[in-house]
């Protein structure tokens, strides 16, 4: 439609204020999932105090940015967590949190479930353990589950349970739909990118093509099952999936990292996409005068999609997802779901990937598998 | 907490916007986010935006309509009216 069209225009051209922003609270994780986007593991020192971090919400509420979504690592694991949280609540910034549910005992359950526009998105990647914890360590399901019951005793309501598509989750949406509806809960999908220690599993686990397809139609029947957008590269399909369908990065949202650095989304914390310090000048300096942010804005390049009738309906797909393929950004998706990126994969002589730039792995923990 | 449904827009009574909801003004009009539905809506003219920010001065819908818009334009934002009350974003008395 053309007005959509038309605001889409408007959005690629940037906001005065993001409509919500990611906020990793910490780096510190008690997890160590092999697709962590963050690379999360060790707190860094240099994160940001209680008192930065409300002032930090001040100015969020000042700006009258919607909402926040807080992750990390896991968020629980700072002390003044929820501190922070109902310093925002209390100002009507709404908080939604990831959270891997380790934390969650009945009193937290109890104080979430009392809290105003707060949303808790439990992580598991799969709908059993033997799946999920393939990816998110052993132990790590049952204490989703765990923390599940809990919000459910708690009367918390309809939290959400966020599932990462994988070539082995993607097999069960099904059980996954039946999971959240048993827990009264919304079901919330996002796409595996190769951003952090996912560059290092990515290719062995990201949906095939045909998995794509079947994804893609399954979510254009279950409109409320929730995806952050992340799926705008498989509109290619046809009808447009639920949500924007574009590329927010710098232009309708940003991420804020535990030391208070900015980046354009939160799949690309890496230096080249870095686009100031909350510390510096405030966050709403950086949103309005970043130069990355004034280049994210300025109309992009179709490059190799030019040519390709769908690109009005992916626009290319994820930059965070090409960037850290070792693609150009004006190259097709890696998981085009004509097969583009494939053959822009297999072309590449020598696969120079850009490994993440502040990395904080626990240095023992992390393996990788030489295939 | 409990959300009103509203299946039918009735012009002749009164509209305000919802305290749930925050207003941003954007270059093209503005941005309304519902607090409790978590609906984020588009409002895409600045007309429309300065007709729902003093919707509650008024003591119907219609009144406001006919003091703040052309005529031959009512019809097409009583229709936006209606739709914003259908996301919860208007409430009534």
């Amino acid at each position: 439609m053309g007005a959509e069209s038309t605001l889409r225009t408007r959005f690629e051209h940037g906001l005065a204020a993001p409509i919500c922003i990611t906020w990793e609270l910490t780096y510190a994780c008690n997890l160590a999932c092999t697709h962590c986007l963050s690379s999360s593991g060790r707190r860094d020192p240099r994160e940001l105090t209680t008192i930065e971090a409300k002032g930090l919400i001040d100015e969020i509420a000042a700006m009258q940015i919607f909402y926040v979504n807080v992750g990390g690592g896991e968020p629980m694991i700072r002390r003044d967590f929820f501190e922070i949280v109902e310093h925002a609540v209390t100002q009507r910034v709404g908080v939604k949190f990831s959270t891997n549910g380790t934390r969650i005992d009945p009193a937290a359950a109890r104080r979430l479930a009392d809290l105003d526009y707060l949303d808790v998105q439990v992580s598991i990647d799969g709908a059993d353990a033997a799946t999920s914890d393939k990816v998110r360590g052993e132990g790590s399901y049952a204490a989703a589950r765990r923390a599940m019951d809990r919000l459910r005793e708690a009367n918390f309501g309809a939290f959400k349970i966020s599932v990462v598509m994988t070539r082995d989750s993607v097999e069960q949406l099904d059980e996954l739909e039946a999971l959240a509806s048993g827990y009264g809960a919304e079901l919330r999908l996002t796409r595996l990118r190769p951003s952090g220690r996912g560059a290092v599993v990515w290719r062995e686990l990201h949906p095939t093509i045909a998995q794509n397809r079947r994804l893609y139609h399954w979510l254009v029947e279950r409109p409320n099952v929730l995806t952050g957008d992340s799926f705008f590269h498989l509109s290619a399909l046809g009808a447009p999936l639920e949500g924007l369908n574009l590329c927010g990065a710098g232009r309708i949202v940003c991420l804020i990292d535990p030391v208070g650095d900015v980046y354009a989304c939160p799949f690309v914390i890496h230096d080249e996409f870095r686009a100031g310090n909350v510390r510096d000048a405030g966050f709403g300096t950086v949103w309005r005068d970043s130069e990355l942010f004034s280049s994210l804005r300025s109309p992009g390049n179709p490059g190799a999609c030019a040519s390709c009738g769908a690109y009005d309906a992916c626009r290319g797909g994820c930059m965070a997802a090409k960037f850290f393929t070792g693609l150009e950004l004006s190259d097709p998706d890696p998981e085009c779901v004509f097969g583009h990126g494939e053959r822009a994969l297999e072309q590449q002589r020598v696969a120079i990937r850009p490994h993440p730039s502040p990395d904080h792995s626990r240095r023992l923990t992390v393996t990788s598998h030489a295939s | 907490m409990p959300l009103t449904r509203i299946d039918a827009f009735d012009a002749s009574l009164y509209w305000q916007l919802s305290d749930q909801v925050s207003l941003r003004q954007e270059a093209f009009g503005a941005l309304a986010y519902h607090h409790v539905n978590r609906r984020l809506v588009f409002l895409k003219s600045r007309e429309l935006v300065e007709l729902v920010k003093r919707l509650g001065e008024f003591d119907s819908a219609r009144l406001a309509l006919a003091t703040m818009v052309p005529n031959d334009q009512q019809g097409r934002y009583a229709m936006a009216l209606a739709s914003l009350a259908r996301s919860g974003l208007l409430s009534g008395r």
